[in-house]
């Protein structure tokens, strides 16, 4: 199916509230998803038989921020974060790319990391997927089984992929 | 096959057995590099895997938002190491992608030999370092002589043996090399004069069709040897929907019988190197290969193997077919690219087929040089993502035959 059919067969299912947009112009065409909904979206793209998309290839967490004041007047985005779901289906041969968009910080409280429901429930892979999103990005996955950080140790401070990230001095007195 | 007992927790009359936390690795030597797992056993028994890692993580990710494309390259290298040609390849058609740009056929062509020939390398690799998990040294020291030989021919064709940064955006560095000494390796292997010159692609052929013949002796030393059998055969079972669940991709996908390879069903960027060549997507039950043992079941760890021992002989037909057309092909063998080329504000996600999987670049552009995010999908830490259910029940000298089916690089996984 091509992007256009699957923005209207989901859609027609969830109304234009939760399917936000369609950039079919993009080098790989996306869909926007409402984040309060995006296990029912993802759920119904995975049993829907037109749809199948039973594989779930990658899920990226981007931190949409330019931290150079001098480079931010060119920077074409605002500043948020995004979660990113690229699917494909095994049986069809067809993938799409689901977006999330969030807040860098939940209520605008810097430290406090935003909320997006868990998919670790639609497909497995999910799980690790999440961890490291949470590990790197700093994104909350509501619902998830086992949230923990799994690259870096478990007392590590921050998030090493957010823009404005600074890298400690040292850990357990070794020097950087 | 693994043992069945009437109660799994009595070993001997009333003897019972406690329950008992194992640390395996970080330095044990057949979690293939620096994995550690933490195992729950009672007695031989193991009930719960817990894989921990990032002991290599080296911020690939982070280095990649503050470095532009071909300064980037050479830690794909370093992600999956035993397959850096393919790696290369991967994030190259990803940049390109993005940035539109076309590449010649010739280009084309070279990549396509260049990168099966490290697909013959690196599942050599798999193959032995597998041997060697389950105790059998010498098929190890067998595909590290002829992995070698990869490597002599890989270093005439851009002087590294390891980390080549060969394969780069627009094409690669270098055309293939003309005349060249012959690798000393295939001088001794071959009986032939070791001062002897010849085409580079000349000794490519002489080493596969030397390599063809060995492969049958591998099936004696190693696959179809009843200990190895019998410690692969009905093991670690996956099923296809299973596989696909966990994400997992290349041969462990096909060893569960589902037929997908991104050669084939991949982007039309990448498939398009392929376009006019003959090659099967190899996939269990093998249908219509001979002797294959009574013990193994679709999915088990036999057929993951066996998948990466019958895809070394379909990457040498390719490299074979790749040689046969490259005195033919037309264009360079690269287009060049700048360093300042600005990358567009769109974004790309592009996967590959390396050998342990499907290999995903995420790339987003944001007007300037250096991408906004530079994410290298692992297809090893999905593989991985599966050791858990796949052991559950299992004795405990049966968890490096399972890991090792997986045929993991740790350097990829934790990027």
């Amino acid at each position: 199916m091509t992007p256009q059919e699957i923005f209207t067969s989901l859609t027609d299912k969830f109304g234009s509230d939760t399917i936000l947009a369609l950039n079919a112009e993009a080098c790989d065409p996306w869909i926007e998803v409402a984040p309060a909904s995006i296990v029912e979206v993802s759920a119904f793209l995975k049993a829907e038989e037109s749809l199948k998309f039973d594989m779930l290839c990658d899920l990226s967490g981007v931190d949409y921020l330019e931290p150079d004041a001098k480079r931010a007047k060119k920077f074409p985005y605002e500043p948020h974060l995004e979660v990113v779901y690229h699917l494909l289906s095994v049986s069809i041969k067809h993938k799409i790319t689901i977006k999330v968009k969030l807040p860098r910080w939940k209520n605008d409280e810097e430290g406090s990391l935003p909320d997006v429901p868990s998919v670790a429930h639609v497909w497995k892979i999910a799980d690790w997927h999440e961890r490291e999103a949470f590990d790197l990005v700093g994104i909350n996955f509501i619902g998830h089984p086992n949230l923990l950080r799994i690259l870096c140790p478990d007392d590590w401070e921050g998030h090493g992929l957010r823009k404005d990230y600074e890298f400690p001095l040292e850990y357990h007195g070794v020097r950087g | 096959m693994a043992t069945q007992l009437e109660d799994q927790r009595v070993i001997e009359f009333d003897v019972r057995t406690d329950e008992m936390l194992i640390n395996m690795g970080p330095q044990h030597p057949s979690t293939h590099g620096v994995l550690r797992l933490l195992l729950r056993t009672d007695g031989e028994i193991v009930y719960e895997v817990t894989p921990h890692l990032g002991y290599l993580h080296r911020c690939a990710e982070k280095i990649g938002e503050n470095l532009n494309g071909p300064q980037w390259l050479p830690y794909t290298d370093r992600m999956d190491y035993l397959a850096a040609m393919n790696m290369n390849l991967g994030m190259s058609l990803t940049y390109e992608k993005l940035i539109g740009m076309e590449v010649p056929e010739k280009a084309m062509n070279v990549r396509l030999i260049i990168a099966e020939l490290g697909r013959v390398a690196s599942h050599l690799v798999g193959m032995g370092a597998y041997g060697l998990d389950l105790g059998s040294f010498s098929p190890f020291l067998y595909a590290f002589r002829e992995r070698e030989i990869i490597l002599d021919l890989f270093e005439e064709a851009c002087g590294a043996r390891l980390t080549y940064s060969y394969l780069t955006i627009g094409g690669a560095t270098h055309d293939l090399p003309g005349m060249i000494e012959i690798p000393p390796g295939l001088a001794a292997l071959t009986g032939n004069d070791p001062r002897m010159k010849m085409q580079w692609t000349d000794a490519v052929l002489m080493f596969l069709d030397w390599l063809e013949k060995r492969i049958r002796e591998y099936h004696i030393l190693l696959t179809r040897n009843s200990i190895f059998v019998k410690r692969t055969a009905a093991l670690g079972v996956m099923s296809g929907e299973m596989a696909i669940d966990y994400g997992c991709t290349g041969p462990v996908l096909r060893g569960s019988g589902v037929d997908f390879d991104l050669r084939r069903d991949g982007d039309p960027i990448y498939t398009r190197m392929y376009e006019g060549y003959d090659f099967d997507v190899i996939s269990a039950p093998f249908e219509g290969v001979a002797g294959i043992p009574r013990d193994v079941i679709l999915g088990d760890n036999w057929c993951r193997f066996f998948v990466r021992m019958l895809e070394v002989i379909e990457a040498i037909k390719l490299v074979r077919q790749g040689i046969e057309k490259y005195p033919t092909t037309e264009g360079d063998f690269r287009v060049p690219y700048k360093m300042t080329t600005k990358l567009p504000a769109d974004e790309v996600y592009l996967e590959t087929e390396c050998p342990r999987g499907q290999m995903g670049f995420y790339i987003v552009g944001d007007g300037q040089a250096e991408p906004m995010r530079a994410r290298a999908k692992s297809s090893c830490f999905c593989n991985l993502s599966i050791t858990g259910p796949l052991c559950e029940g299992v004795l405990l000298g049966d968890v490096p035959s399972i890991v090792g089916s997986l045929d993991i690089v740790m350097g990829e996984i934790d990027r």
